[in-house]
């Protein structure tokens, strides 16, 4: 029986893991998180039960029948990737147990066929003052309000790009914030280009143009204000967040002078974009697309034998997206064909990713913003005069080099928070291995006791 | 300042939560279970807890694991992320402080 | 383009050739096909190490470089002024320590067999060797203090080498591939890369690991291939390593021929606060695949000298490939089957801290000048290299 390894319990996973399961397929589904549902379902644990907390959620059904479709999968939560290696048929190395704990069970998988579903996290481009507590990402927000039921702040400000800061100002709201605006970075023409030629396509992209439609009618209801071609260019504060600057836009997203606008806030949400998390998918020598996400072809395999790749790290298109590629990951990891159906979805909801890019991707004029102070790189504490002294020191835009003479991007989180940025900050070549800060063979720390323990090293996976 | 949403108040009717205590830095602090080491703290305003080798505060920023800001020294173990470590009755947090030298 | 020398490899070894070569009023090129600083010498770790050598030409070596250091860390700091990046030279002293009793006496014998050639030694005890580093592993059977091992790090100190290379006048071009010589019956009269002939008549190989590579495609013959390596660095922590310190097998695995996997345990701490754990050896051609259980080994090795070191998350994993000789020497000089070809490379495990003295050295022989060291065991020439040559090639 074909054994598949699904990675990642988002939309894109559990549906892989179905399809793959309901293809006759014995099916392994991991996650490193406690719970299913990925970033999009994130809610409650089992320690908190609430009765009515579809509530918080869209699609909340649709999560319903995937879990209820799970049985015969073997689920392991709590279950972190550390490693992929690809020396002898592909090896899955998995530490089980509580986030970053040492002496974890350690598990190696040789599955016939992987899914990858990795997912992505939101990208955040650094501002003066960012790095004040107070700041947070706009995913912090969403996971802390459905997760934990926890608000921010009282008096919260979003802002960014795309359309992921509706749900983020929704929630705020319901968890007891007051959003006192939503600051969309991208301007009037070029959501118009980006949405409105086609908006039948929109909204074939099944709920999703529902879905916004419900946001848009919920902002107007609440009057938070929603301003296009804004941005927060600066957060202040004596050791915490007080207030933040934002200004108006040019197309380039360069700010306006003289449009700057004072607003105090507690909480300042900030998300302009995702960064696919493709440590994994590279460990397992997935080629990587100019776009930098996971190329695929139509049945989502990958450029490996095997491997298949579906959601956020094949591109931006949201949960509909993640759940047609999912279905079709999983079918053709256990050697079925997928449903045509689904086949034909899936060209609506990549039409769908590129509209998000073309109305909200990252403009180059953003970097205006930055001063010589301000802090690129959180972990080294980066600021962004030196990266710029270091790269001119050493005539160098080569990020092997320049993280090591700068120290960006040499920290505890590798470079997952600030490596795009300083890859587009230091001109970078991204097509070149040596250029690119996605490159990350260890997927997540762990301890030496661990890394040493022969457990973790030998075994294939004796689970047959 | 972060905020719970009272679990009486709050519309998606949770049951009543059960509590726990945890101590962060010789301090002990009430918490839910279910709750994040990083939900216990946020839950009571606490928005702050490690410093950096410059001497800035930091607290949780991406929430889900990715920027590892908000480390902190759990049961004797360092640089756990509060965010996505599930807070046990009885854990001891201690918080990082990166100016400190060798002890 | 035009250039008395053409320097292929823009690492840490080229860039010291180039910066010696120009400095002597020499017109210099440096080719890499790929960026500068930003292969073996951007994959390793900074250890100038005397500690690790046995008596012979290569202790030498790196004697000369261990006092050559200080000088030139500080020149290039003095030349490139408190914007550049600091090298992070720190002459913080090895300690080696044997972890099992039958460890022991070799350790011992070999630091006498050092002492006697010049190395500084001092021989400690267990608790010595505990109050210089409080938290090693109690249970060790001999330790010895080697003053002058030092480190600094390897990319800043490639890439200040190469800034002073150019405040002398040579010329770095990046990403261009070298893919032939052109000759004048037996003269060297240019070197070809992908896009343009660069005219000269002295070429300096310094390719590190693919300096075979580089030698074939020149038409020569050159017997340099690598070895795997891979270095672990842990989350930042208070300092609790004080020096470099090793186990006493590292002596053994440099020394060795052997394909199969060996490790030896370097720990030192950096300034920026990490722990940095070095390293394996293996000859897997340029396989750079993760392979867990050479990563396991390495963590056992350190957990030998600081147990303390379990509870530590590794972040991070790299490796590189070191320029390997079959006689385990350097090779610096000019290919007697090919006048104006030039080599330096072969390192190894040691091109950081050789880098310096191999550059004056190489330039000394191409200018006629008086070399500070005898040159001749690290000659393509020698004899021990001869029987790794095969014959035709020339
Ligand atoms: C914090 C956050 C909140 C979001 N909230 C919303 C929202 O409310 N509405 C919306 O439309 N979109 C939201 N998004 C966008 C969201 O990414 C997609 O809508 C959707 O969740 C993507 O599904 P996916 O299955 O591709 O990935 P995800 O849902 O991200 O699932 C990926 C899963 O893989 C797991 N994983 C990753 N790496 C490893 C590893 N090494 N080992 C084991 N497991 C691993 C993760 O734990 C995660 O559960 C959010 C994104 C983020 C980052
Ligand atoms: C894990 C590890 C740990 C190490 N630790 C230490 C240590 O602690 N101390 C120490 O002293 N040494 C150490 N070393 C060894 C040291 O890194 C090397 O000896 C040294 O970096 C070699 O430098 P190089 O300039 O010869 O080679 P490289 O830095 O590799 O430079 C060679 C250059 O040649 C270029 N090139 C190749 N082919 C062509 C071509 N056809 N055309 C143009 N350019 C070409 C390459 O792109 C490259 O940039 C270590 C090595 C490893 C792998």
């Amino acid at each position: 029986m074909t054994h598949v390894l699904v990675i990642g319990a988002g939309p894109a996973g559990l549906s892989a893991a179905v399809a793959a399961g309901d293809a006759g397929a014995r099916v392994t589904l991991l996650d490193s998180g406690d719970g299913l549902g990925g970033q999009y379902w994130r809610h409650l644990p089992p320690q908190r039960p609430a009765q009515r907390e579809a509530r918080l959620h869209h699609g909340w059904a649709a999560f319903d029948r995937l879990r209820g479709s799970l049985v015969g999968v073997e689920v392991v939560t709590e279950a972190q990737v550390w490693a992929i290696e690809t020396v002898d048929g592909i090896a899955v190395h998995v530490l089980i147990g509580p986030a970053d704990a040492g002496g974890r069970a350690a598990r190696t998988f040789a599955p016939d066929a992987l899914v990858l579903a990795t997912g992505a996290h939101d990208r955040t481009l650094p501002f003066p003052g960012w790095n004040l507590p107070g700041v947070f990402s706009a995913g912090a927000a969403q996971a802390l309000a459905k997760g934990e039921r926890v608000a921010v702040g009282r008096r919260a400000v979003v802002a960014g790009a795309g359309p992921f800061l509706l749900p983020v100002a929704q929630s705020l709201t319901a968890a007891g914030a007051h959003v006192v605006g939503v600051y969309e970075a991208a301007r009037p023409a070029a959501l118009a280009r980006g949405w409105l030629p086609r908006p039948w396509r929109l909204l074939g992209a099944a709920r999703k143009g529902g879905e916004l439609a419900g946001y848009a009618a919920h902002h107007l209801g609440r009057r938070v204000p929603y301003r296009l071609g804004r941005a927060v260019i600066e957060a202040r504060g004596d050791g915490r967040v007080e207030a933040v600057v934002t200004a108006r836009l040019n197309a380039d997203w360069s700010p306006i002078p003289g449009t700057e606008r004072t607003v105090a806030a507690d909480a300042v949400c900030v998300s302009h974009g995702f960064t696919p998390r493709l440590e994994l998918p590279i460990a397992a020598g997935c080629r990587i697309g100019p776009d930098r996400f996971v190329a695929v072809d139509a049945d989502q395999r990958t450029s490996v034998e095997s491997v298949y790749a579906a959601g956020e790290i094949t591109g931006i298109g949201g949960v509909d997206a993640a759940l047609v590629e999912g279905r079709i990951a999983g079918a053709r990891a256990a050697g079925a064909p997928a449903a045509a159906a689904d086949l034909k979805r899936r060209t609506a909801t990549t039409d769908f990713a590129r509209r998000i890019d073309a109305a909200h991707g990252i403009r180059r004029g953003w970097t205006s913003w930055l001063r010589d102070d301000t802090v690129v790189c959180r972990c080294e504490e980066v600021a962004y005069g030196p990266l710029r002294d270091a790269a001119a020191a050493t005539d160098q835009a080569s990020l092997r080099s320049l993280k090591l003479t700068s120290r960006a991007g040499l920290g505890i989180c590798q470079a997952r928070m600030c490596g795009r940025t300083v890859e587009e900050l230091t001109g970078a070549d991204p097509a070149r291995a040596e250029d690119t800060t996605d490159r990350r063979p260890l997927a997540a720390p762990i301890r030496l006791g661990d890394l040493a323990a022969p457990a973790t090293t030998c075994g294939k996976d004796t689970h047959v | 300042m972060s905020a719970i949403v009272p679990w009486e108040t709050d519309p998606i009717r949770p049951d009543e939560p059960k509590p726990l205590r945890i101590t962060v830095d010789g301090t002990s602090i009430e918490g839910l279970q279910g709750q994040s080491i990083a939900g216990v703290l946020l839950a009571h305003g606490i928005t702050e807890w490690r410093t950096t080798t410059a001497g800035r505060r930091r607290g949780v920023f991406c929430g889900i694991g990715v920027c590892f800001d908000c480390i902190a020294t759990v049961n004797g173990e360092s640089d756990v992320r509060l965010c996505l470590r599930r807070a046990n009755d009885g854990d001891t947090v201690a918080t990082q402080d990166d100016t400190r030298e060798a002890q | 383009m035009n250039a008395d020398v053409v320097v292929i490899g823009a690492g840490i070894v080229g860039a010291a050739c180039a910066r010696a070569l120009a400095r002597t009023g020499l017109s210099v090129v440096v080719v890499d096909r790929g960026a500068p600083a930003s292969a073996t010498s951007a994959r390793g770790e900074g250890n100038l190490l005397v500690s690790d050598k046995a008596p012979g030409p290569e202790l030498d070596l790196a004697m000369l470089a261990a006092d050559h250091w200080p000088h030139l860390a500080a020149s290039l700091a003095d030349e490139l002024g408190p914007g550049f990046p600091d090298i992070e030279y720190d002459r913080k002293g090895g300690v080696v320590v044997a972890t099992t009793e039958e460890g022991a006496e070799p350790l011992r014998a070999f630091a006498n067999g050092q002492a006697a050639a010049g190395v500084e030694v001092a021989h400690l005890t267990p608790g010595e060797a505990r109050s210089l580093e409080p938290h090693l592993n109690p249970a060790i059977t001999a330790a010895v203090h080697y003053p002058q091992d030092a480190q600094l790090q390897p990319v800043v100190a490639t890439e200040a080498l190469l800034a002073s290379a150019r405040r002398a006048g040579v010329r770095v071009l990046a990403h261009q591939e070298v893919v032939g010589l052109v000759r004048d019956g037996e003269r060297i009269t240019g070197v070809r890369t992908a896009s343009e002939t660069i005219g000269t008549s002295a070429v300096v190989v310094a390719a590190g690991p693919w300096s075979g590579e580089v030698a074939a495609v020149l038409g020569a013959d050159l017997p340099v291939r690598p070895r795997r390596g891979m270095v672990l660095v842990t989350a930042r922590m208070a300092q609790r390593v004080f020096h470099k310190v090793y186990d006493g097998d590292y002596f053994g695995a440099t020394q060795s021929a052997d394909a199969d996997l060996q490790t030896s345990s370097v720990v030192e701490s950096t300034p920026g606060g990490t722990v940095l754990i070095g390293s394996s050896r293996q000859q897997i051609g340029f396989d750079d695949r993760l392979r867990v259980n050479v990563l396991a080994e390495v963590a056992g090795r350190a957990l030998r000298l600081f147990p303390f070191l379990a509870g530590t998350p590794v972040i991070r994993a790299y490796g590189g490939f070191r320029p390997y000789v079959p006689d385990h020497l350097p090779v610096v000089g000019e290919d007697p089957r090919h006048p104006g070809l030039w080599y330096a490379t072969g390192h190894e495990g040691a091109g950081i801290g050789l880098a310096g003295v191999t550059g004056d050295l190489l330039c000394a022989q191409l200018t006629g000048a008086d070399p500070a060291i005898d040159p001749a065991p690290f000659q393509p020439s020698r004899p021990s290299l001869a029987a790794h040559l095969t014959g035709g090639a020339a």
